[in-house]
């Protein structure tokens, strides 16, 4: 089928329009017919895809500065290191605002909220519980245009997809969980099921506040009180959910949030009075938090260990068979590997194509990524917004060079969207995907991936946690799996054929806990996520995510 | 042979039982086992940290044919050794008796742990219903969470009830189609001539593999050792308990201690998917719907 048609690009359009979220509407394979049997590559240098700009205007009042929000209440950080911290928009380096270094005596006021929080919290019956978390689902989704504008200034992802996926899954989370509150009994049947107590939640800065919602609602809808621990780099949303919470009602002290870097984050791991641990993060950091928790048992401080949930990193496979619908798996490549700038746990970056098609997928991707836009993330029509940090700018940029020396062959594609000044020749020559934007600063890397890679080289072994693909090869079934499932990780895997009782054996037999099968990236409130081996343990979503907040 | 000569009897060699043989210890150590009164009853092998490590490539080899195995498959096994033990239960009953157990004690102690093999093989085709199923997405979406077995597990049996503490602490785990190492202080012989049972219920090599040893000895390397994916234990004394979780910190095992107060006689409390469920992944598939 001659699919090298060039059409708009519609990456993640027609996203859980309503509050569904999840369901991304797939474009693969459905391009329009009309220019089919060009090459695309010429309308992309003929200015075809140029678009005009599409910037979303509406204006977020931002404060000046936040503090921490205890009790019920916003307060200045007090104790040894407390302070403020300046947050930047990641796509033009401006101050938004100043944020709260909260300091192991401001946890420890979070935690003692909490605390004293719990007996009334845990006693109200399930249905009124049910009734706060549906009233912030309701108050997010009537903000829903302002959360995700403030999600992209703060992180730098592009407005459609906070605007399509992550607060509608947001609004979701808090929905789905309100309607568990009061069926508790009915998750474990026969299993007597009562809340773990305070939960102290430290989450990334990739998902900001669909993170906050993944920790939160489960844990409330149990009847748990929580301590959230947002990223340094994306405070905003959350605390902006606080606002949120005081609208709805919910009792002072049910959710606290303590703002702050690395230090804040062990307060919390190591609090005494904290039942629960969950964090989603790095699997370095995960590790030292297992061991810290251990450390609490060996030195006899706790009999037992606080229960703890992981959901850490991943280097996911994305396994293409040469009996796949070539198109449609390609549009899957994009959507693993380039979603939210590949600042994404589970994204499909090391990719695995099967011998017979590799040049094929490989040259379509080519083509693809061309009529990527990297731009300024408040564009309606940017694909690829701004990387997260100067930091992970970086650590992407040594993985680029890295990846090189050891052999590995680099393709940068993508164009400049709004924002960015046009690449120049120097940047075409594909030594570096990092762009200098000389127009208005900020951090961008263009969509790139890796060809030539072998199974030893670091970029097919290290999450890099940007936009760049290391691409590999096999043969077989058994050699697919058998690389697939050569990782310390095991979070999650996509896998193309068109034949049914293949992708099942496949599916089966992958070291991993989300597997998405001629799809990629796709999440829900109902579905539960999380890793085997070192990404980690536990689940979010679904009933088999309740279990982290109760005692069964 | 003279009717006035008196029979000596043959003793039996309690040995270590890994990848469906019973090799001694490498090291050569054997421990005394001490019976009621002090008496020496035998001698148990005293395995080794190379001897764990030999389990362990012994259960990371048997893991493939075990989890997948059907789960009705995996049910007759287990069921054949609650049948096995059940046969072997005056043996049994007299190692326990030998060991110190009342009489009473010691028949109670079997009966146990033949009706815990028998729950855990109907667990065996039911886990996953119970802890899996499909998931209502909001999209045009195929999406099912399924129960698989996490791995090789390591086992670290308690001393008392040694017979029933084993098989408390393992069932669970192969039902749900891991393999394990179980490290036993115990060197009570029920412990050795378990692996009998184990050699004659068609179980596959590997699967079980048990080491008689010193907790101290073994415990940390069990721990630490990067192709142990889970361990299960009853929560010691805090040295104990700590070197289980640190050394799995390392590479993330799954760990589920059990309360120390856990009574395991409790058939009931004993057998709910709780005791299943630390030793799975969730894995959940999405496939899009559609013409």
């Amino acid at each position: 089928m001659a699919q090298r048609t060039a059409r708009i690009d519609r990456r993640n359009g027609g996203n859980g329009a309503g509050g569904g979220g999840g369901a991304k509407a797939s474009s693969a394979g459905k391009g329009g017919g009309a220019r089919a049997g060009k090459d695309v590559s010429s309308f992309v240098a003929g200015g075809a895809w140029d678009y005009s700009p599409a910037p979303e205007t509406v204006k977020v009042k931002i404060a000046p500065r936040y503090g921490l929000y205890i009790n019920g209440k916003f307060v200045e950080p007090h104790g040894d290191g407390a302070g403020y911290f300046t947050t930047v928009n990641p796509a033009n380096e401006q101050t938004l605002s100043q944020i709260a270094l909260a300091s192991e005596a401001d946890v420890d006021r979070a935690v003692e909220a909490a605390r004293d929080a719990l007996p009334k919290w845990r006693a109200l019956s399930g249905a009124e519980r049910g009734k706060y978390l549906y009233r912030i689902a309701r108050r997010v989704q009537e903000r829903a245009r302002e959360l995700a504008i403030l999600e992209t200034m703060d992180g730098g992802k592009p407005i459609k997809e906070s605007r399509d996926v992550d607060i509608p899954l947001v609004a979701q989370h808090f929905f789905y969980h309100a309607g568990w509150a009061d069926k508790i009994k009915y998750a474990f049947p026969g299993r007597e099921a009562r809340p773990v107590g305070v939960c102290g939640q430290i989450i990334p800065w990739n998902f900001p506040l669909l993170m906050a919602a993944w920790k939160l609602a489960p844990a409330l809808a149990c009847g748990n009180t929580c301590v959230l621990k947002p990223a340094e780099t994306t405070s905003l949303t959350a605390l902006r959910l606080c606002e949120i919470f005081d609208e709805v009602g919910l009792p002072p002290g049910v959710v606290n949030v303590v703002t702050g870097a690395g230090m804040t984050g062990a307060a919390v791991v190591n609090h005494p009075k904290v039942d629960k641990v969950a964090f989603t993060g790095s699997t370095e950091v995960g590790k030292k938090i297992a061991a810290a928790v251990a450390g609490e048992v060996g030195s006899g401080a706790r009999s037992l260990p606080k229960r703890l949930t992981l959901e850490l990193g991943g280097k996911s496979a994305n396994i293409i068979f040469d009996d796949a619908s070539i198109d449609q798996a390609v549009e899957g490549i994009v959507e693993g590997i380039y979603f939210n700038q590949g600042h994404v746990c589970c994204a499909g970056s090391r990719l695995f194509v099967q011998e017979g098609v590799v040049d094929e997928v490989v040259k379509k991707l080519k083509i693809r990524l061309a009529s990527l836009r990297v731009g300024d993330p408040m564009d309606k029509n940017t694909d690829i917004g701004a990387i997260n940090s100067r930091e992970q700018l970086k650590k992407i940029d040594s993985y680029l060079k890295l990846g090189q020396s050891e052999g590995a062959k680099l393709h940068v594609e993508g164009r400049a969207g709004q924002g960015l000044s046009a690449f120049s020749t120097s940047e075409r020559d594909n030594a570096s995907a990092v762009v200098s934007n000389t127009q208005g600063g900020g951090f961008y890397c263009r969509p790139c991936f890796f060809t030539g890679v072998q199974m030893s080289h670091t970029v097919a072994r290290e999450e890099i946690f940007g936009p760049v693909l290391s691409v590999l090869t096999f043969r077989t079934p058994e050699e697919a799996l058998l690389r697939a499932n050569n990782s310390p990780y095991g979070l999650a895997a996509g896998v193309w054929t068109d034949k049914g009782s293949k992708i099942l054996e496949i599916a089966r037999r992958l070291e991993a806990g989300v597997v998405w099968l001629n799809t990629y990236n796709k999440f829900d409130a109902a579905s539960p996520f999380g890793g085997y081996k070192e990404s980690g343990f536990g689940r979010e979503g679904g009933v088999q995510g309740l279990r982290a907040y109760l005692e069964v | 042979m003279t009717s006035d000569q008196q029979r000596l009897d043959v003793q039996k060699t309690f040995k270590l039982y890994v990848n469906g043989a019973f090799p001694r210890s490498e090291s050569g150590r054997s421990e005394p086992i001490v019976g009621a009164g002090g008496r020496v009853v035998g001698h148990a092998s005293k395995a080794s940290r190379k001897d764990l490590r030999d389990a362990v490539v012994a259960a990371r080899g048997g893991l493939g044919k075990w989890k997948g195995a059907t789960a009705y498959n995996r049910g007759q096994v287990l069921y054949r050794m609650a049948e096995m033990l059940e046969g072997k239960r005056r043996e049994f009953e007299a190692l326990l008796v030998d060991a110190g157990s009342s009489e009473a004690a010691a028949t109670a102690e079997v009966s146990a742990a033949v009706d815990r093999l028998v729950c855990f093989a109907g667990w065996t085709d039911k886990f996953a219903q119970v802890l899996g199923g499909q998931n209502a997405v909001a999209g045009p979406y195929w999406n099912i969470t399924v129960a698989e077995p996490t791995g090789v597990i390591g086992v670290v049996a308690p001393t008392s009830p040694a017979l029933l503490g084993l098989i408390a602490l393992t069932a669970p785990v192969i039902c749900a189609g891991n393999t394990c190492v179980v490290i036993s202080e115990a060197f009570a012989p029920v412990v050795s001539v378990f692996g009998e049972v184990c050699a004659t219920s068609d179980l596959p090599a590997g699967v079980i593999n048990l080491l008689t040893g010193s907790t101290d000895e073994l415990a940390p390397v069990l721990a630490k050792h990067r192709d142990v994916d889970g361990v299960h234990a009853m929560a010691g004394p805090a040295s104990i308990s700590g070197i289980l979780l640190e050394g799995a910190a390392d590479n993330l095992k799954r760990v589920k201690l059990r309360k120390a107060e856990t009574d395991l006689f409790d058939s009931e409390a004993c057998t709910e998917p709780g005791w299943i469920e630390p030793f799975v992944e969730y894995k959940t598939a999405w496939h899009p719907v559609g013409a």
